[in-house]
């Protein structure tokens, strides 16, 4: 079914509204990414939810990204969106810096928000700010490092309880 | 009363002689209660093998015994995260002596292909394993395979093993505390 909104009229609505808070976008697979500075990301947020010609007022996930070699844009934060009745999705990415990844919480706007910005804390320590209960959610409570953080070896050279010698490798 | 299996009786007239220490592990073997801690595909083929084809009943397996307290075997069947190990444990500590485990398949004996930060690299990390089955996941007679050896340590070994000093030291190895009863 054919969507109702357009990509160019979503992206330029963003870039009207916005102006600078709005770094970039394009349309890998047909599918509009647009990249928001961290600061302003709570504000597109709420806006695309109230703004009444795009009602994209469902959120579908937040997820994390680490890419180790970008220098002060380290973690990105992708939020994907949708609009049920416009049949339209988008997704927003906002970049933070590793030695300071923190983010505005969305659990105002979307209390669905709640475990997945739990979750994107618990894997790669990023932080919500005003999330009402911040702690690990799939994790060992005890666990003291995030792991999907690409800082570790993929295994621990210094184990025996798997020889290579026993597995073939 | 017929003839025990496996066990020397001399039968007379209205009466059979044997040895209680064996008569009592035949009778422990083949009245098991096992109690399933199934979390993936190889609690489907446990499933299976619990299931009228291969029919875990034949061999007095009836009844799955889902409080560990009344529970024989921990039949261990699937992938372990480390978060689950701290309740793996209490359950097997919950369960009464004599009790036996049972680990299915390569991820409850080895962690398997979950070589990762999450995952218990094999139940003998916290708590101590009778018989593994291998496999991934085992088919049903591999898991019937393991419970028969299951039930060859149950009637080969003394009665009251948690006395032996072997025993008491293999518990202690794992930080687990035996009732003085």
């Amino acid at each position: 079914m054919q969507s109702k909104l357009s990509n160019t009229a979503v992206s330029d609505a963003l870039k009207a509204k916005f102006g600078e808070a709005i770094l970039s976008s394009e349309t890998p697979y047909d599918f509009l990414t647009v990249e928001v500075q961290p600061s302003q990301m709570h504000a597109v947020i709420t806006w695309l939810k109230q703004e009444e010609s795009l009602d994209i007022s469902f959120l579908t996930n937040i997820g994390g990204v680490h890419y180790p070699d970008q220098a002060e844009r380290e973690f990105v934060i992708v939020y994907h969106l949708q609009s049920m009745i416009n049949n339209f999705r988008i997704r927003l990415k906002a970049y933070v810096p590793l030695q300071n990844p923190e983010i505005d919480s969305i659990v105002d706007i979307y209390a669905g928000a709640n475990w997945m910005e739990r979750e994107t804390f618990d894997f790669y320590g990023i932080l919500f700010k005003g999330h009402p209960n911040l702690i690990r959610i799939l994790n060992e409570d005890s666990m003291d490092y995030h792991p999907m953080r690409k800082e570790y070896h993929l295994e621990d050279a210094t184990r025996e309880d798997k020889d290579d010698r026993f597995f073939g490798r | 009363m017929g003839k025990i299996e496996d066990v020397d009786v001399i039968n007379g007239e209205g009466f059979q002689l044997s040895n209680l220490e064996k008569v009592v592990a035949s009778a422990r073997a083949n009245s098991m209660w096992p109690l399933p801690f199934a979390t993936s595909c190889c609690g489907i083929e446990y499933m299976a093998t619990m299931g009228s084809n291969y029919d875990l009943a034949r061999f007095g397996m009836e009844r799955m015994s889902f409080s560990p307290r009344q529970a024989d075997l921990l039949i261990v069947a699937g992938t372990i995260s480390k978060k689950l190990g701290p309740i793996l444990k209490q359950v097997y500590e919950q369960m009464s002596e004599p009790k036996w485990v049972l680990a299915v398949g390569a991820c409850a004996s080895s962690g398997g292909i979950f070589d990762t930060y999450s995952v218990l690299q094999g139940i003998d990390r916290i708590i101590p394993v009778d018989v593994y089955v291998p496999g991934c996941p085992p088919r049903p007679e591999q898991i019937i395979d393991g419970i028969m050896k299951i039930h060859e340590l149950v009637k080969h070994e003394s009665l009251r093993r948690r006395d032996s000093e072997e025993y008491k030291a293999l518990l202690h190895s794992y930080n687990i505390e035996i009732d003085a009863k």
